[in-house]
């Protein structure tokens, strides 16, 4: 039986279990940095390594950032929860126990809703929980994180250990490799937009692990779970869901049976390999965790949380629509990232501004003055989700990236470049080389411009002189022209910029080309 | 004059009025460790060279016309962190640790200028009560030295005992400040849960650990109370009150208040010598006119029960971080391993290494824990297992919850109540030895505040057979204020405290 057959036959139920490493300054219990990348063991204090006699104390930063979280997701956050400690032995766990949450997490319930070929899913979420990170082991290899060199030791890096993370469950409500990957890019941009995480996945700040099982199609008894590791991007998730169902299918068409077990995904090879048995359930002998009181909130604070959210991305990309005119499309890429539709708006906020006061304000959007406005925020994206966007993948920049005062093309310099293709002085496509220039060099594309002499001869006097020579030049195809011949009119365009050294105003020239042959 | 003989607080008078200064004090403590420390073994590590650095340091401020510090010699259990100096709880897997930090109560007692003189021994991670499970050596009580000092922080109370320190701390979870001070006719006082910052005190059971003062004399003990007591934030568990000062309760007036003695303390296991001591308190109490009668904590009963799972369901946890991967013994290192800084330490080229993980974690444990302490590792894992968990770990704290509400009854009628600290005097060293549970009988009278969270003192009241008896007052949450009050004002009355031991006894090798 092919694939394609027996995989149709059944039906994937898959859940996701999130861990997101909030973006608090300090670590969870102790008063150490959390900045990514330092070098190994230079964040860690006799708390986050576990040293006999110390005891944790809670960051209330990232209790905020977890109620926030929470509460985006629409999930109930309940005044007292309790941390309890999960007992196992790993060299990456100082304690021989994380600090974490069992009967009585932070929040439990709430929902996400996830499009999928334009049809919206709301997807359950069973509980929300915060708890520590592990620390990081190097096996047989450099603490660099270079080659590895095949010591016959691992070593350990605790800068992780410590370092505040939620948990977010959700219910087995996934269908399709596609529909996982939708939720966890909406869930990735809810935390992008709360400002709660940088939501890295290949950092490991947003680390997923899916379970699935199989069902025959309109059945509703739930298979044997498979869960998986080390997916460490939205398409790893996608490829490695996608390649477990087909193998899963496979295994109970040809009567096998799926064993319930952890498998780790393949990058290179893109298959899910055996990991670990999962027999019973792990005896992790939770209790509560003595040393730290339960968890009491004050209604009060998580109701100012709760005014304090910020705009998600459906509700900016609705107002993206409304206010600029945008495409729903446009709204939809710009808004994929928070970052990327910062720095949007602030590019079209600064036209808005230069148009002054003849542009009515957002309230008056379908005012008479709003057609330059949306015309230049139309522009705006079209750079964007363009070259810019190609270059930022080109140079491996992520959105988060633009916002940095460094960035090389701060939406000033945007905004400059698109006024010097509306006033003429550029060409659209010399726009592009100039854009290239201000992203390599940082230089503003005015100073381009007047650096290489790109600026076009829009000087109609000059350029008269030009086109007279070349219509003079050219009899035949002036004729052509005449008799209707559209071609003709490319020609004789491209003499003029040829002449002009490519300078000269295309829009100009095709109309004083007309002019003098009276086409 | 002999320093030794002085108090804490005579000491830091005298200090304080420049008649001594803290080099003075601290050598002629030393000379008596010297004198006295074959014998008794209460310390595992004497800090003679940064006790007289220290010593010298505020000596020569004080001449310099800086504010006077206390100066006061003291020693730790060694199950309390100090920065740089080993810190071992008694357990050969912590030998050679050396902390990165100090605990909240050092710094407090050195930032009043007292002296760190030495590190105490104590019952491996101050489990047992004899100080017999040292993973080093036992400690001999100074009444009789072939008796045990009790435990676990029976270094400390014996150092106390025998005029080597005017001061030590203990640690307390099931009675470990009280019974030693019991067995050694000195003044234990365990503070009530929260009062006493437990940052840098190793961890045994953590909801039940607190840290107190072993003293000569109540007054003592109110002065160190002082010194340590109060809201840390490095400890969540600290209770946010603002501690009196304990030296005003120090007032022999305890006309009108109402105790009671609980019968089920004051049952058949207690030895009828050191029943007749404790009604001798009772009725100098009762002179001072303090209306006694008999009560109940009807869940009492099952205290050791209690205490006996949970309390080993949290050690299973918290010593789970001795794994020989960080710092401390790691089996098939060689000797000390390469220091990486931190306290920690690698193996890397030390000796044949473990297999593998498993191996090494199996090895390191069974070599680096003595026997009780993995069998409370043992008890405790089995306990919260799953399918356990329920009927033991859950019962018993429900049961925790009932015998707290038996003391919240009983302070509604009694200001506080009254029992022996233990119900025997101190046993021969090896007598109890092979026998857990008759060494877990030694803490059936303080378990109970302890599962309560409660504050109790231990006080000299009297001897049976040469060996000191304990009284134990016991109050609701934070009535420090009131027991001291109480046992000052018995102390006042009797002369219990003022009896030296003779150290006679076989000399010890």
């Amino acid at each position: 039986m092919s694939e394609d057959t027996s995989r149709s036959r059944y039906q994937a139920v898959i859940a996701l279990e999130v861990h997101v490493e909030l973006g608090t300054r300090t670590k969870a219990f102790c008063g150490c940095p959390t900045t990514f990348g330092a070098a190994p063991n230079t964040q860690v204090c006799p708390i986050c390594l576990g040293h006999p006699g110390v005891l944790p104390v809670l960051n209330r930063r990232a209790v905020e950032f977890a109620v926030k979280a929470a509460l985006a997701l629409h999930g109930q956050v309940h005044l007292e929860s309790v941390f309890a400690r999960k007992n196992y032995f790993y060299p990456d766990l100082p304690k021989g126990y994380q600090i974490t949450q069992y009967d009585r997490p932070l929040a439990t319930g709430g929902h996400l809703d996830v499009e999928v070929d334009g049809e919206s899913r709301r997807v359950r979420i069973r509980r929300l929980h915060l708890e520590e990170d592990t620390g990081k082991l190097i096996h047989g290899g450099t603490p660099g994180g270079g080659a590895t060199t095949g010591a016959p030791y691992s070593l350990v890096d605790y800068n992780r250990s410590g370092v505040p993370l939620v948990e977010i469950v959700s219910e087995p409500d996934l269908r399709t490799p596609a529909e996982a990957r939708a939720y966890l890019e909406a869930l990735h941009s809810i935390l992008e937009y709360l400002g709660v995480s940088d939501v890295r996945m290949e950092e490991g700040s947003m680390r997923c692990e899916p379970n699935i099982s199989l069902r025959p199609v309109g059945t509703e008894k739930l298979g044997v779970p498979v869960e998986i590791k080390n997916l460490n991007s939205f398409r790893a998730v996608e490829r490695g869901l996608a390649y477990e169902t087909e193998r899963q299918a496979a295994l109970l068409a040809g009567g096998g049976r799926v064993e319930r077990e952890t498998r780790g995904w393949d990058e290179g090879a893109e298959v899910t390999t055996f990991q670990r048995r999962k027999e019973s359930a792990d005896d992790y002998r939770y209790f509560p965790e003595p040393d730290l009181l339960p968890l009491v909130l004050e209604q009060d604070w998580v109701e100012a949380i709760r005014r304090s959210l910020p705009e998600l991305r459906t509700a900016r990309r609705e107002r993206l629509v409304r206010e600029y005119g945008l495409p729903a499309y446009d709204a939809g890429v710009l808004t994929a990232s928070r970052h990327l539709a910062d720095y949007y708006e602030d590019a079209v906020e600064l036209v808005e501004a230069s148009q002054g006061a003849s542009v009515p304000t957002a309230g008056a959007a379908d005012g008479p003055g709003t057609a330059p406005l949306h015309a230049a925020a139309k522009t705006i994206s079209n750079w964007l989700m363009g070259d810019v966007s190609r270059l930022m993948n080109e140079a491996g920049l992520e959105p988060l990236a633009m916002r940095a005062k460094t960035f090389a093309l701060p939406p000033a310099a945007l905004v400059e470049l698109v006024a010097l293709v509306d006033e003429g002085t550029i060409s659209g496509k010399m726009a592009k080389d100039v854009l290239e220039a201000t992203f390599s060099t940082g230089k503003p594309p005015r100073a381009i411009v007047a650096e290489k002499g790109l600026a076009q001869i829009s000087d109609s006097g000059a350029l008269e002189t030009v086109v007279a020579r070349v219509v003079d030049a050219n009899p035949s195809a002036v004729a052509e022209l005449r008799a209707g011949k559209d071609r003709a009119m490319g020609f004789l365009v491209g003499q003029v910029m040829k002449e002009t050294g490519g300078k000269a105003n295309p829009r100009m020239v095709n109309e004083l080309v007309r002019k003098m042959v009276g086409s | 004059m002999r320093f030794t003989e002085a108090t804490a607080s005579q000491l830091a008078t005298l200090i304080a009025q420049g008649e001594v200064t803290r080099s003075e004090v601290l050598e002629s403590f030393l000379e008596r460790i010297v004198a006295v420390e074959e014998s008794v073994a209460a310390f595992l590590t004497v800090t003679a060279d940064h006790g007289r650095r220290l010593a010298r340091l505020a000596d020569k401020a004080a001449e310099g016309g800086a504010t006077p510090t206390a100066g006061v010699p003291f020693a730790l259990k060694d199950n309390i962190a100090t920065q740089d100096i080993p810190t071992t709880c008694g357990s050969r897997i912590l030998e050679g640790y050396r902390p990165p930090y100090s605990a909240t109560v050092m710094q407090r007692l050195e930032a009043a200028g007292h002296i760190l003189l030495g590190k105490t021994n104590c019952d491996e991670f101050a489990m047992g009560s004899s100080t017999e499970n040292s993973g080093f050596h036992p400690t001999a009580n100074p009444w009789d030295l072939r008796c045990v000092p009790g435990g676990s922080s029976g270094g400390s109370a014996a150092a106390v005992a025998a005029y080597e320190v005017p001061f030590a701390l203990g640690s307390d979870t099931g009675g470990s400040i009280r019974q030693p001070a019991s067995f050694c006719g000195v003044v234990g006082l365990k503070p009530t849960y929260g009062l006493v910052s437990r940052y840098g005190l190793v961890a045994f059971a953590s909801s039940l650990d607190q840290i107190g003062p072993i003293t000569r004399d109540v007054t003592d003990a109110a002065l160190v109370l002082g010194a340590i007591a109060g809201p840390d934030p490095l400890d969540s568990t600290s209770a946010r009150v603002k501690p009196p000062d304990y030296g005003q309760a120090l007032v022999p007036d305890v006309d009108g208040l109402v105790a009671g003695i609980p019968r089920e303390l004051f049952g058949e296991g207690v030895e009828p010598e050191v029943r007749q001591r404790v009604e001798e308190a009772a009725a100098v109490l009762a002179e001072l006119g303090v209306g006694v009668e008999e009560c109940s904590l009807p869940n009492a009963a099952f205290a050791l029960d209690m205490y006996y799972v949970i309390a080993p369901a949290e050690a299973s946890s918290n010593l789970a971080r001795y794994d020989g991967t960080r710092y401390g013994y790691r089996a098939g290192a060689a000797a000390g391993g390469e220091d990486v800084g931190n306290g920690a330490r690698a193996s890397i080229g030390g000796g044949p290494p473990p297999g593998d993980l498993l191996s090494l974690y199996l090895s390191t444990r069974s070599q680096g824990f003595g026997p009780e302490v993995k069998r409370r590792i043992m008890l405790g894992a089995y306990v919260l297992s799953a399918g356990y968990y329920d009927a033991y770990y859950l019962k018993a704290q429900k049961a925790r919850t009932l015998l707290r509400r038996d003391f919240e009854q009983a302070f509604g009628r009694y200001d506080f109540l009254i029992s022996p600290t233990s119900p025997t005097v101190a046993f021969p060293i090896g007598e109890r030895a092979d026998d857990p549970l008759a060494m877990y009988m030694a803490d059936l009278c303080t378990i109970p505040a302890s599962l309560a969270g409660l504050p109790a003192i231990s006080v000299p009241c009297g001897f049976s057979q040469g060996l000191p008896v304990g009284l134990q007052l016991m109050g609701p949450a934070f009535s420090e204020e009131l027991l001291l009050r109480v046992a000052f004002a018995h102390e006042q009355r009797t002369d219990h405290h003022t009896k030296r031991p003779p150290l006679l006894g076989v000399k010890r090798h």
